[in-house]
């Protein structure tokens, strides 16, 4: 989760000053700012929980790709603002049904961190969920454009309810959510936002997987280069 | 900004708290209400400015006409007896 915020968050700050007009380009950078909020909770607390506890710095700057677990959907490039705002759909639409089934956490840090982000990521659905269908039921170029968006993310969306065993164990001890048990809202808020954008769900998609065992697509080393470059060049440095 | 350019344009009011009034606190592109509301909460209340929104189209504001500013505001500027300064406040009474 932390990872998925990190990333996804460092890819949408790419687009600080990038932004297709001037309230999109703030309403973006405050979900990038919210995402590497939730981020550092998240990475603060598993640095502690480590056996050798670690910062969040630590964890967030200083890791080998394969160590980084985020799935392959969040490094996607910010492609053009169809991309990123279905990116980003198809994100908050999983995180926000995971975020109100972590509330019910037996881990009550964890349900914590969670109250705290759900009321960040709703406003984050809503904001991508209103422009896929602005997009999808725009005109005929919006809506082409969309669709291609459509084809080509959502084969990395499925990764999202990947479990390994860390993750049964998590969910047999009441610490986190079954996949099983947010696919299906996942799967309803993007067959009805699909729908009222007038767009066509795409068959026989091809499912990748990998990012959440550390094999990244090609666009996460660039990526990390960016991210990490400051904390490599002057270790420990602060703000 | 060219995408904006069919964009119209809305004025954008923000109340900071309860009790207190709206006040225009700018303007901004969007295509219409529902997105209006989403680009002042963006724009304007980033840094927890406010608890309440409106945003109007701009091109629905009557504004009076700058050169009519002599007929309109001067006048008032000699009569200073309509401020309320020429009472004499009782000792105790504070606030005024």
């Amino acid at each position: 989760m932390g990872d998925d915020s990190l990333i996804l968050g460092q890819r949408l700050s790419q687009l600080c000053g990038h932004g297709p007009i001037l309230e999109e380009d703030i309403a973006l950078t405050n979900v990038a700012l919210d995402l590497i909020g939730q981020a550092t909770l998240l990475l603060e607390y598993s640095g502690e929980l480590a056996k050798q506890p670690k910062t969040n710095d630590e964890l967030a700057y200083l890791r080998l790709e394969k160590e980084y677990v985020n799935a392959i959907l969040v490094e996607q490039p910010n492609g053009h603002f169809g991309d990123t705002i279905l990116r980003q759909f198809l994100f908050d639409a999983y995180r926000k049904p995971l975020l109100e089934k972590l509330l019910d956490s037996n881990d009550e840090r964890l349900a914590g961190i969670a109250e705290k982000s759900l009321k960040e990521t709703k406003y984050h659905l809503k904001h991508s969920s209103e422009w896929v269908i602005r997009l999808g039921d725009g005109t005929e170029e919006s809506h082409e454009k969309i669709q291609n968006s459509l084809e080509s993310l959502l084969r990395y969306a499925y990764e999202l309810f990947f479990e390994n065993e860390v993750d049964r164990l998590l969910i047999a001890e009441g610490i986190v959510p079954s996949a099983e048990s947010i696919f299906p809202i996942w799967d309803k808020t993007l067959n009805d936002v699909v729908k009222e954008a007038t767009l066509t769900l795409p068959k026989n998609n091809w499912k990748f997987q990998g990012g959440r065992e550390g094999r990244h697509s090609e666009h996460m080393g660039y990526l990390l280069a960016e991210m990490q470059y400051m904390q490599r060049t002057y270790p420990n440095m602060e703000w | 900004m060219s995408e904006s350019k069919g964009w119209p344009l809305w004025e954008v009011f923000v109340r900071s708290k309860q009790g207190l009034n709206h006040k225009h606190v700018g303007s901004l592109r969007a295509s219409d209400a529902t997105m209006a509301i989403k680009n002042a909460r963006d724009v304007y209340t980033r840094r927890a400015e406010g608890i309440s929104i409106w945003v109007v189209p701009s091109n629905n504001i009557t504004a009076s006409d700058p050169s009519e500013e002599d007929s309109l505001f001067e006048p008032s500027q000699t009569k200073v007896y309509r401020h309320p300064t020429f009472y004499d406040v009782p000792d105790g009474i504070s606030h005024m």
